[in-house]
């Protein structure tokens, strides 16, 4: 009886477009950022912040990027460990070389440079499909990872090929990366950053663009004929995927691990990624949120779990069930419900709308 | 009707000596006719004849070996589908091209892409001009969601609509580009005789209050005859016959080629 829309009339389309149109949805999310600003800060110890809320955030930003290009435009990439490695070394080159540049803009820099990446990438999907395409973007990824190992120039001729973030301050004493930083500024910076880049992200989807990447996903014969270009249509996809997926690999190298060599974005990481938007559901901005929470929460939930009951495994088991877990999932997910956890939430809500009458 | 055909204009659209082959399938062999403006042309033939190759070609989905389109008086041999749609020109398929995964007012929303302009920085704030754009869009969608009278599943994604509906929301998304010719190819196939007559009636009104010039492909004869202005006739990718129905129900060639055998 609380969750209602009765009485909600929408007078205008504005209103009706809104992302959450419903007034109890408004009060959820205003609600749910208090916490996650006031709250979270305060009660969250430094473990939580940091091995837990900061990469969740990062993800989430790499997953939103993949979930553009793959859930809303369709095409299959299986390139995202290799450009988020692109992000984290441009990220490098440009804070070193110009250490007067301020952080944030270094971010979205590198962000621009992968969007250059991911459209010289792109280009075959204008002529392949699916597996095969996935296949060329397979070779962007070895290339890429190959390439930053390959050249000492990309971490300044470090010997153990390391790149470490230079500390770098937001504003002011407010360092965010560096031996200064704090989980707290890491975290407030984060949610920050991504919640923008995520309504940012959502508002594309719901518009023109978005809906030209829908159309080329769902039929693209139709899409051409409707006036659609398909060239523009991917090839804008791919770069602004690659430009999410750039900037997250900038967090990953400069705000999470603070430094990382180029096999950190390997291909597993690839997969990782496309494992978050089939679990949290494919073409939803909430579904990138919550496969990255779920694929991070999972193994620490999972090594915690057994101890928790009493029950003592091995953690080479724990890691084997974790790999069954997953698999199980995805199965589940890309047969049963190619939505993700999004429509299963999407779901829950409309049973809530109606109840307690189901009818 | 007489009302009607008064207000057929000039020549719209001229195909000439179009010949079009897949390896050796002669799909189409030295077709020639004209649409003109604000007519309802009627192209019927049997299965195979050739009739959506027509249209494929017209929009400047497949390209022709031979022969020459003008549109408009803009003669042309080779032209990408896109181009076709900025220049006005509309259609829909015999098995149904919708965007299944999203909404009907997604995919009429998605019809009117040729209409915004904003680019995409714009579409990302989705503030100022661009919320102006998308609402002043969405209004005229509202209008054709009006007209087609599926108002009620504005919301819902079309993959889970029913044959009937998916057609006429396919009618709508065509509709929202505001073409100046709106190819059909089978829209009342698989309909019972309501929706076929609901669709007849949506075809005649988009003729009659928006001028909208149709060229339509049906093989139910009745509405043929009913709605069209004027027929032509293609059997084995030949035109064999052109004119006002009721010449063409008369001509012998086509009784023989096409009226003749019950389908
Ligand atoms: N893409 C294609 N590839 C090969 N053959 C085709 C293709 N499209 C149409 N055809 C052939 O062209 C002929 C005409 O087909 P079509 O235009 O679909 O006829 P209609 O719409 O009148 O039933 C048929 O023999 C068909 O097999
Ligand atoms: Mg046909």
């Amino acid at each position: 009886m609380i969750y209602r829309e009765a009485g909600q009339f929408k007078s205008s389309y504005g209103a009706d477009q809104a992302i959450f149109p419903i007034l109890q949805d408004r009060i959820a999310v205003a609600i749910m950022l208090a916490i996650a600003v006031v709250v979270i800060p305060l009660v969250a110890g430094p473990y939580w912040l940091e091995t837990i809320l900061v990469p969740f955030l990062v993800f989430s930003m790499a997953a939103i990027g993949l979930n553009l290009l793959t859930g809303y435009c369709g095409q299959l990439s299986l390139g995202t460990g290799g450009f988020m490695a692109c992000g984290a070394f441009f990220a490098y080159k440009l804070s070193t070389a110009f250490p007067e540049l301020h952080i944030v803009l270094v971010f979205l820099l590198s962000g621009l440079g992968t969007a250059f990446v991911g459209i010289l990438f792109g280009i075959p999907s204008l002529r392949i499909k699916g597996f095969y395409l996935a296949v060329a973007t397979l070779a962007a990824q070895f290339f890429l990872v190959w390439m930053f190992n390959k050249f000492p120039w990309w971490n300044n001729y470090s010997p153990s090929g390391v790149i470490s973030a230079p500390p770098r301050a937001v504003f002011g004493d407010f360092y965010l990366t560096g031996t200064q930083a704090t989980p707290e500024i890491k975290y407030l910076f984060l949610l920050a950053f991504v919640s923008v880049m995520a309504l940012l992200a959502k508002n594309l989807t719901r518009s023109r663009i978005g809906r030209s990447w829908m159309a080329i996903r769902d039929m693209d014969i139709a899409a051409e004929i409707i006036g659609i270009r398909p060239l523009f249509a991917k090839l804008s996809a791919f770069a602004i995927s690659s430009f999410y997926i750039g900037i997250s690999g900038a967090l990953w190298a400069f705000v999470y691990t603070g430094s990382v060599e180029a096999l950190a974005f390997d291909i597993n990481r690839s997969f990782q990624v496309l494992f978050m938007i089939i679990v949290g559901g494919l073409g939803s901005i909430l579904g990138s949120f919550l496969g990255a929470a779920f694929i991070v929460l999972m193994p620490i939930f999972l090594s915690n779990a057994p101890a928790a009951l009493g029950l003592h495994i091995s953690v080479e088991l724990v890691s084997h069930m974790e790999f069954m877990i997953f698999g199980a999932l995805i199965i589940f997910f890309l047969i049963v419900e190619p939505s993700g956890l999004a429509r299963l939430w999407q779901i829950g809500k409309e049973k809530l709308r109606l109840w307690p009458f189901p009818y | 009707m007489s009302e009607q055909a008064k207000r057929i204009g000039d020549t719209l659209l001229r195909v000439e000596g179009i010949t079009l082959s897949f390896g050796g399938v002669r799909a189409l062999n030295d077709v020639s006719f004209e649409i003109k403006e604000h007519e309802i042309l009627a192209i019927i033939g049997p299965n195979g004849a050739g009739k959506s190759s027509m249209l494929n070609v017209i929009n400047g989905f497949y390209h022709p070996q031979e022969g020459t389109i003008s549109f408009k008086g803009r003669e042309r041999k080779r032209m990408r589908p896109y181009v076709a749609a900025k220049q006005g020109i509309a259609r829909t398929f015999q098995n149904i091209a919708l965007f299944k995964g999203m909404s009907t007012l997604d995919n009429i929303m998605t019809g009117r892409m040729l209409k915004m302009k904003r680019n995409f920085l714009w579409q990302a704030l989705y503030w100022g001009p661009a919320l102006k754009e998308e609402i002043e869009n969405r209004e005229f969608c509202e209008k054709v969601i009006d007209f087609l009278e599926i108002q009620a599943i504005r919301k819902t994604p079309v993959g889970r609509l029913p044959y009937g509906l998916q057609k006429r929301v396919e009618l709508g998304r065509a509709l929202a580009a505001e073409p100046e010719i709106l190819l059909l190819d089978e829209p009342m196939a698989g309909m019972n005789v309501e929706e076929k007559e609901d669709m007849c009636r949506f075809i005649l009104d988009v003729n009659d209050e928006f001028g909208t010039t149709i060229a339509l492909i049906e093989h139910d004869m009745g509405v043929v005859m009913d709605i069209s202005d004027r027929v032509v006739v293609l059997d084995y990718g030949r035109k064999i016959a052109d004119g006002t129905p009721d010449a063409v129900r008369a001509d012998q060639q086509v009784i023989d080629a096409y009226l003749g055998v019950s389908h």
